[in-house]
């Protein structure tokens, strides 16, 4: 068993779909923070069967966790302080999510506009709809 | 400060506003005719535009403004690969308000988030039509009386037709309004527009493929155009293009005082023999046209009181 010690102040990403941390570990942009991260692939899971986890020793305000909602609402986020679970944040969709998908309409603005942000806006929550905030195309999550 | 982007900008009691101005607009034209002096109106046309150009410019004229712009991305610093931020960004050190047409969808978008001047939406590619929208709602009004309690046939390329979409999505919002909408097989209206739209608000509507069987209990007839550079394959377009074509004998079945609207420019979907009827209306919205964007320049300038 590989074992990890455990972290003074920052987050404990768990139940992450096997397979999805280093997406993760990007989408986060923690390659650009210059902290400790430890990414835990295929651990064993009771409720998942194998499952990642990404353990993130930083400040708690130096992360924005808003696109984890987006990328898996599943997952679970504890946040540490002084060594302890302080609080376990529950994930929703975000309102907005930027520079994470790209538009894939050839007509849109953002296929030719230099320096445009792709933003994409959540229009229906039930059906977890992202539209372009430009040109209105849709991106479904649910196939 | 505001923009126009959507025919869904307003709010219903906003756009009985606005087209309440523009029918006072019409009614005595002379109280205008001197609202936007010493104003000027930027005309960004991306692509060709003959008739929404004019239009807007007209539009100004009529107010005592002037006009300034480029007609096509050639004549633009678009040419030289400038974006349309900065565009925008120049444009308003010039004019006091700003019409951009351009063939990417979310282009006026993206130029009301940089601009120091209102923009209006002229058309962005296949996406959004505010002001033929607004257009389309005067001439109904002006005309019936009321938005309410009105049954619209759509006919035509209602797949592809951004005009027709806009106007259900703006119908919806009131009374009893029910939709027939009258296309062939392959250009009946999309999903998103049947589902999203008509059947999630529980809209009365009904789809049919032959005009004969809807003409007679139809207040408006809304006419489009197939359009040749939508299709892929010019055999599908020679075949559909004469699908529809409202002739003499087809008005002989409709209520005497329906309205016949078309966005405008026809091809052959309406026979020239009908232009007499009285119920003819396509060029009257044309007017109409040049009166709801005076209304809407004089709100969107802050001149409306």
């Amino acid at each position: 068993m590989l074992n990890i010690s455990g972290i003074h102040e920052g987050f404990v990403l768990d139940h992450i779909k096997a397979g999805d941390s280093l997406q993760i570990y990007h989408d986060l942009k923690l390659d650009k923070l210059d902290c400790t991260v430890a990414i835990i692939k295929n651990a064993k899971s009771n409720k998942m069967g194998k499952k990642d986890i990404i353990k993130v020793e930083c400040p708690v305000e130096a992360l924005d966790l808003d696109i984890l909602g987006f990328i898996d609402h599943n997952i679970t986020v504890n946040v540490i302080q002084g060594d302890k679970i302080v609080a376990k944040k529950v994930l929703s969709l975000p309102r907005e999510i930027k520079n994470v998908i790209k538009c894939k309409n050839p007509r849109c603005i953002t296929s030719i506009e230099q320096e445009l942000d792709q933003i994409f806006v959540l229009t229906d929550e039930e059906k977890e709809v992202y539209r372009c905030k430009y040109c209105e195309e849709k991106y479904s999550r649910k196939v | 400060m505001r923009h126009l982007m959507s025919p869904l900008d307003f709010g219903v009691d906003e756009l009985d506003k606005l087209l309440d101005l523009a029918n006072d607009i019409e009614a005595n034209p002379e109280k205008y005719a001197h609202s936007c002096d010493g104003k000027k109106l930027a005309t960004c046309f991306y692509e060709p535009s003959t008739r929404t150009r004019l239009s807007f410019e007209a539009a100004m004229l009529n107010l005592g403004g002037s006009v300034l712009g480029f007609h096509s991305a050639d004549s633009s610093s678009a040419a030289k690969g400038e974006s349309v931020s900065d565009t925008i960004r120049v444009i308003s050190c010039y004019a006091d308000i700003c019409a951009m047409r351009h063939p990417k969808e979310g282009a006026a978008l993206v130029a009301s988030q940089k601009s120091t001047i209102p923009v209006i939406n002229a058309g962005d590619g296949g996406h959004q039509h505010p002001t033929q929208t607004l257009t389309d709602l005067l001439t109904i009004r002006s005309l019936k009386g009321r938005l309410d309690n009105i049954t619209i046939g759509l006919c035509g390329d209602l797949k592809f037709g951004r005009t027709v979409h806009s106007l259900i999505n703006a119908m919806i919002r009131y009374e009893n309004v029910r939709f027939v909408l009258i296309s062939p097989e392959e250009l009946r209206i999309p999903d998103y527009v049947r589902d999203d739209v008509l059947k999630a608000n529980g809209v009365d509507f009904k789809e049919v493929e032959k005009l004969e069987d809807a003409m007679a209990e139809l207040d408006v007839l809304y006419m489009t155009r197939v359009q040749r550079e939508r299709f892929f394959n010019e055999e599908d377009y020679v075949r559909l293009k004469d699908f529809y074509v409202l002739t003499k004998e087809k008005m002989e079945l409709a209520k005497e005082d329906m309205l016949v609207l078309h966005p405008l420019p026809r091809v052959n979907e309406i026979s020239v023999e009908v232009d007499d009827d009285p119920r003819a209306c396509y060029f009257k919205q044309a007017q109409y046209g040049v009166y709801v964007r005076m209304a809407l320049i004089l709100t969107l300038l802050g001149l409306a009181e």
